[in-house]
């Protein structure tokens, strides 16, 4: 930072100021971007949101918005309390979470058996990767509501069609993450390999599989994430058990407080999806980004 | 008997006369014991050419002749793009020549193999086997059972002072040790030949140093043929029972020293006093001018 950013108490300096940097403290890196602990700062955000929330929604207080857009939190939860022991429209919470995890569930293994394979293919095999690098590349960056009707003119309105839509969401991620990993093993592991006296198909199983398994575990983590993005896409049309479903049809008829939960629930089931892939993480491949 | 090609012939003579001292290795030449791992490795006037899309192609090596026999500790030496690494690649089956044939007890490279060991800078070891499992590694792509390939590898993990970490992580290792692993695991398949491409170039000068002598005793210990690629003017002077200086454009040997630096220090067990020696000192000094001259002509060094 030049002289001026650090005297001038003007905004510019004062946001200099922020960003820029004197000597490091003993333990830290001088330079490093986003040094520090931003952990009580995160409490305070998530705290500070449903304040506001609470604030602006509470009757007690003079809602400031109506329940119709935003119910307040109180109702949010008298709501999950209901859904989750009563039910909406004929099913309880629990039916509409196992009716959904299970479809992202066999969708996810679908993908992995298909998309970890295809992905290796491609990655060490000139023909496979000419073959599907068209079709995968294309479809990728459509957004699944885009290619809905299609599944639904090809696969009809049941569960095929649903499975069809997440697997598609996890599919893509799954191939390139694959093959982002076979890339990042050392060459010189293979060539190590061959000179122990492996085969091409030793060399497949054992080094290159095994290397690119960190980058394949990622290509899972973020498959599942697309699969939870999708979900309310793949639960849109005649659907009956279903977080998705849930949400949609409480939106038809505004109840918004269910619209919310459902959304609160699908968040914290996702986020927890997300733990425990990195904790298989943690336990198959604990070499990652140590080597 | 020291040769000398493409280059001034006064070097021959100096090498050959004050350089070859008595040498307990067996001579060079066709002395391919044919079993087990007594086998000759050798390249026959070995050219690579890499087609270049425009202008003239890259001759990597032109015309390299060399062979090693189980005991002889060559190392090479060179500016950069002299072709050592293609050499070794060559040597390893990784490349196949353009001209000339490389062959082993005879019989041609065709590709890698169990009996040409290679030891590698970094990177080449599998994090997620323990150490034990690296050095067995070779042995089970083999189809030795577990305990057979055990016991095999047994002798090498004490060989290069390994025995108390056969069950750690890869990545609990130091650099040094990592590279215990690797000398373990390519000698547990007993190859006919070792070749190393820049083996210590990653680590501190302290661990080189003791690294150094760790080879130097399990190659006299297991009698390998061994090709040895450095940047070290001083470790290649140190280990080698054969230097060989290869110069670029094209990539070709230029000067073969035959010493016995290597043996002086079985017999003192002092590197310091075996590397300030005169003579360890004065040829020190030849190689590095000829290396630097090579730098330079090159481009490399800008004065």
């Amino acid at each position: 930072m030049s002289d001026a950013t650090h005297s001038g108490s003007s905004f510019f300096g004062r946001l200099g100021r922020l960003f820029s940097a004197g000597p490091a403290k003993p333990g830290d890196s001088f330079g490093a971007p986003g040094v520090g602990n931003s952990t009580t700062i995160a409490i305070a955000s998530a705290i500070g949101i449903f304040f506001l929330w609470w604030v602006t929604t509470t009757p007690a207080l003079g809602p400031m918005v109506k329940p119709l857009f935003l119910p307040s939190p109180a109702e949010v939860w008298d709501k999950f309390v209901s859904v989750a022991t009563e039910g909406y429209q004929d099913q309880t919470l629990a039916e509409h979470t196992l009716a959904s995890v299970q479809r992202i569930f066999i969708a996810f293994v679908l993908a992995a058996l298909f998309g970890i394979p295809i992905g290796m293919a491609m990655a060490t095999n000139r023909v496979f990767r000419g073959i599907f690098d068209p079709p995968i590349e294309f479809y990728r960056p459509l957004p699944p509501l885009g290619y809905l009707p299609l599944t639904i003119i090809w696969f009809g309105i049941g569960e095929t069609q649903k499975l069809v839509l997440l697997f598609l969401a996890m599919f893509a991620p799954m191939v390139l993450n694959t093959r982002a990993g076979v890339r990042s093993v050392a060459i010189e592991q293979i060539h190590a390999a061959y000179s122990l006296g492996a085969s091409r198909a030793q060399v497949l199983w054992h080094v290159i599989l095994k290397g690119a398994m960190p980058e394949i575990l990622t290509g899972m983590r973020i498959g599942i994430g697309f699969g939870w993005t999708t979900l309310v896409a793949a639960e849109l049309v005649a659907t009956e058990r279903g977080l998705g479903a849930m949400i949609m049809s409480a939106s038809e008829f505004l109840v918004t407080s269910v619209v919310i939960m459902g959304i609160v629930v699908i968040g914290i089931i996702a986020y927890s999806f997300d733990l425990l892939m990195r904790w298989v993480e943690r336990r198959v491949v604990p070499w990652k980004g140590r080597v | 008997m020291a040769q000398v090609k493409g280059r001034p012939a006064s070097k021959k003579a100096k090498s050959a006369s004050t350089k070859s001292r008595k040498n307990s290795r067996p001579a060079k030449g066709g002395k391919a014991t044919g079993n087990g791992s007594g086998k000759e490795l050798r390249a026959e006037a070995v050219t690579v050419v890499y087609p270049v899309k425009e202008g003239d192609d890259v001759h990597a090596l032109e015309k390299v002749s060399l062979s090693i026999s189980p005991g002889d500790f060559v190392v090479a030496l060179g500016a950069s793009g002299c072709g050592k690494t293609t050499f070794l690649n060559l040597l390893a089956g990784f490349i196949k020549p353009t001209e000339g044939n490389v062959t082993l007890g005879g019989k041609p490279v065709l590709g890698p193999g169990a009996d040409r060991g290679v030891v590698f800078q970094k990177h080449a070891l599998l994090p997620w086997l323990k150490v034990l499992q690296n050095v067995t590694f070779g042995l089970k792509m083999q189809g030795i059972p577990q305990d057979k390939r055990r016991d095999m590898a047994r002798k090498y993990i004490d060989l290069v002072g390994l025995k108390d970490f056969e069950q750690k992580n890869i990545y609990e290792l130091s650099g040094g040790m990592q590279q215990r692993v690797g000398l373990a695991r390519a000698l547990t398949s007993d190859p006919a030949a070792l070749l190393m491409d820049e083996p210590l170039g990653a680590l501190d000068a302290l661990t080189r140093d003791n690294m150094q002598e760790l080879i130097l005793d399990v190659w006299r210990e297991t009698h390998k043929a061994i090709f040895f690629i450095t940047h070290s003017v001083e470790e290649a002077l140190f280990m080698a029972t054969k230097l060989i200086v290869m110069s670029p454009r094209p990539g070709r040997i230029t000067h073969e020293y035959e010493l016995d630096f290597c043996h002086r220090f079985f017999e003192c067990r002092d590197a310091r006093k075996v590397k300030s020696m005169p003579d360890f000192i004065e040829m020190r000094e030849e190689i590095i001018t000829i290396i630097r001259g090579d730098e330079l002509e090159g481009g490399n060094i800008h004065v």
